[in-house]
C-alpha cells in the first residue's frame, strides 16, 4: 500500500525562458508543500525526461539542483506512459521500503525551448527509425492511420471525436492554469487546419511548457492522503507497423489487471483521468477499457455522460487537450487533478464526491499501457 | 512478378537503396514478420529466410499528412502514409495513392521521397 500524500502542477503553456529544472523545481516545490514535507523528509525521487535536455540522469542532475540527497533514484522514459509508469515505480518503492517518501517530477519547456520542427521531429522518433521515419509519418500520422482503421471498424464518425475535444475544452475554461480557455463547438474541431486525416488540428493536443509532481508515502502524513489500490502495465509493441491490431491494444489487459489488483470492479469507479493525446486515444482507451460501448465515446460525451455533473467525471482540468501537454508532465496533470477530486479540493471544478479513480496512460502509438486505481480514503 | 528467393540470401529491401519489399519466415515455427531480424522474434530461431514480396496486398489503414516534420518534406505535402497488408501475411507501412481507401486490393511500385527509395501502393491497373 502506498499514498500519494501531496500534489504539484505549474500552469501550461508558454513559460518562456524557463528551463525543463525551472518547471521541475516550481512542481516539485508545491508538491512538497502540498504534503506539508521538508526537502530532507524525501529520500527517494523518480524523475522523468525532457526532450530539451536530454541527460543520462536526471534524477541526479535533479537532486543536486533542488537540493536533495536521496537513498533511492532514477529517471524513466516509457512516452506517454511515464507519468503513470512513474507512479506505479514510486508505489512499488514505497511497498518495497526502500525509501519513505518518493518524490516523483517531471517538467519540460517543449514549446518555448526549441522550434515547432524540432519537436515534432523528435517525437516522430517513437516511429521506426528505418522502416516509418523516412516515409514522412509524424506522430499524428501514425494515430491518424490507427485512427481510419478504428473509425471503418467500429462506425465512428469525425463528428464523435470532435465531441471529445469539446468536452476537453470545456473543462478546461474552468482551470485557471489550462494552456487553452476559449470554448469551441463540434464546427469548430471539424473545421480546424487537416494535420493528419482523419485528424485535424482540435484533435491534437498542444505542445506546452509546464511541471508537475506528487509525492508518494509510505504511509499516509496529510490530511488529504489518497491511496493507491493497485496498478499494472501491458506492452504490446513499439512501432505501429509492429502492432498486433490497430483496433486492440493492450489498454483492457492492463486496466482489466489494475482493478484486479486492488479488487475493484469497473462499475466501483466514478472518477476517470484517461489519456488524451488526441481525440481518437481517447475514444479507444474509453471503449477499450469498457467505460463506453464500443462507438459510442463521442455520443456519451455529448450527453453529458463524462462532465463534471454527470456518471462519470473524465479528466476535469481540461486534460492533455486543453489543459497541455507538456510532455512527461503531460499525465501527470491527470493524476494531479484526479487527487484533488477525490481530496474534494478541486474548488469550482469540484465533481460531486469521487471516491475511486481509474487512470491510464499510454506512450508510443498505443504501445505502452499504463493503468492506476487510486482511492479516497 | 518476382517469386520467392530462397532462404540464406539476403534479398535487398527498399531500406537498403532497392526497388523491392523483403520480409522474413521462420523455417521452425512458421512465424512471418517485417522489421529484419538475424532471428525468429517468436522462438527464437537464428536461422529464419529472408524473402522478397510480391508486392500485392491490401489496404488496412491510410492517413493524408498535410503536416510534414520537416523543410524538405514540406513541398511533398499532402501526402497519403498507407498501411497494407501484403499477401504474404505481414503488414507495412508506405505511401499510397491519394485516392486509395481501407480493403482496396493494391500493388507497390517504387518511388524516391526525401532522398530515399520508398514503395508507394496503387490500384493494380493503376
Amino acid at each position: 500500500m502506498s499514498w500519494i500524500s501531496g500534489v504539484g502542477l505549474t500552469p501550461f503553456g508558454k513559460h518562456a525562458g524557463r528551463s525543463a529544472l525551472d518547471l521541475m523545481s516550481e512542481a516539485a516545490s508545491a508538491a512538497l508543500e502540498d504534503a506539508g514535507l521538508e526537502r530532507n523528509d524525501i529520500d527517494g525521487l523518480i524523475c522523468g525526461y525532457a526532450t530539451t535536455m536530454p541527460h543520462l540522469m536526471l534524477s541526479t542532475v535533479f537532486a543536486e539542483h533542488f537540493g536533495l540527497r536521496p537513498r533511492y533514484a532514477h529517471a524513466i522514459q516509457l512516452g506517454g506512459a511515464t507519468g503513470f509508469a512513474m507512479a506505479m515505480a514510486a508505489h512499488l518503492v514505497a511497498e518495497s521500503r526502500a525509501a519513505r517518501h518518493i518524490l516523483v517530477v517531471a517538467g519540460e519547456n517543449r514549446l518555448t525551448g526549441q522550434s515547432r520542427d524540432n519537436a515534432i521531429q523528435t517525437l516522430a522518433q517513437v516511429g521506426h527509425p528505418d522502416y516509418e521515419v523516412p516515409l514522412g509519418a509524424t506522430i499524428p500520422a501514425y494515430y491518424g492511420l490507427v485512427a481510419s482503421r478504428y473509425m471503418h471498424e467500429h462506425g465512428v464518425s469525425e463528428r464523435d471525436l470532435a465531441q471529445l475535444a469539446v468536452l476537453m475544452r470545456a473543462h478546461a475554461q474552468t482551470h485557471p492554469g489550462a494552456q487553452f480557455r476559449s470554448p469551441i463547438d463540434v464546427d469548430a474541431v471539424l473545421a480546424s487546419r487537416p494535420i493528419a486525416s482523419p485528424l485535424k488540428l482540435l484533435d491534437c493536443c498542444p505542445v506546452s511548457d509546464g511541471g508537475a509532481a506528487f509525492v508518494i508515502s509510505r504511509e499516509s502524513v496529510s490530511g488529504h492522503g489518497v491511496r493507491i489500490r493497485g496498478a499494472a502495465q501491458a506492452h504490446t509493441h513499439q512501432h505501429v507497423s509492429a502492432a498486433p491490431s490497430l483496433t486492440e491494444f493492450g489498454a483492457g489487459m492492463s486496466c482489466a489487471d489494475a482493478l484486479h489488483s486492488a479488487n475493484v470492479r469497473l462499475e466501483d469507479i466514478d472518477y476517470a483521468a484517461i489519456y488524451d493525446s488526441f481525440t481518437i486515444t481517447l475514444t479507444i482507451l474509453l471503449e477499450e477499457i469498457g467505460l463506453a460501448p464500443r462507438g459510442q465515446a463521442g455520443a456519451l460525451a455529448a450527453a453529458g455522460h463524462f462532465s463534471s455533473s454527470g456518471k462519470l467525471p473524465l479528466n476535469t482540468h481540461g486534460g492533455l487537450l486543453s489543459y497541455g501537454h507538456c510532455g512527461v508532465g503531460g499525465a501527470m496533470a491527470h493524476l494531479v487533478e484526479a487527487h484533488l477530486q477525490l481530496t474534494r479540493r478541486g474548488g469550482d471544478r469540484q465533481a460531486g464526491a469521487p471516491s475511486m479513480a481509474l487512470l491510464h496512460g499510454d506512450g508510443g502509438v498505443l504501445s505502452s499501457h499504463v493503468s492506476m486505481v487510486l482511492e479516497a480514503v | 512478378m518476382q517469386p520467392e528467393m530462397t532462404a540464406d540470401q539476403r534479398a535487398g529491401s527498399w531500406v537498403d537503396g532497392d526497388r523491392a519489399i523483403v520480409y522474413q519466415r521462420c523455417g521452425v515455427c512458421e512465424n512471418i514478420w517485417y522489421f529484419h531480424r538475424a532471428f525468429c522474434p517468436n522462438c527464437g530461431d537464428g536461422d529464419p529466410g529472408t524473402f522478397t514480396a510480391s508486392g500485392n496486398g491490401c489496404v488496412y489503414a491510410t492517413s493524408m499528412v498535410h503536416r510534414a516534420p520537416s523543410d524538405a518534406l514540406r513541398r511533398h505535402a499532402p501526402y497519403l502514409i498507407v498501411m497494407v497488408d501484403a499477401d504474404e501475411g505481414f503488414r507495412l507501412m508506405a505511401h499510397g495513392d491519394p485516392s486509395l481507401a481501407i480493403g482496396d486490393r493494391v500493388r507497390a511500385r517504387f518511388i524516391e521521397f526525401g532522398g530515399k527509395i520508398i514503395p508507394r501502393f496503387g490500384k493494380p491497373d493503376g
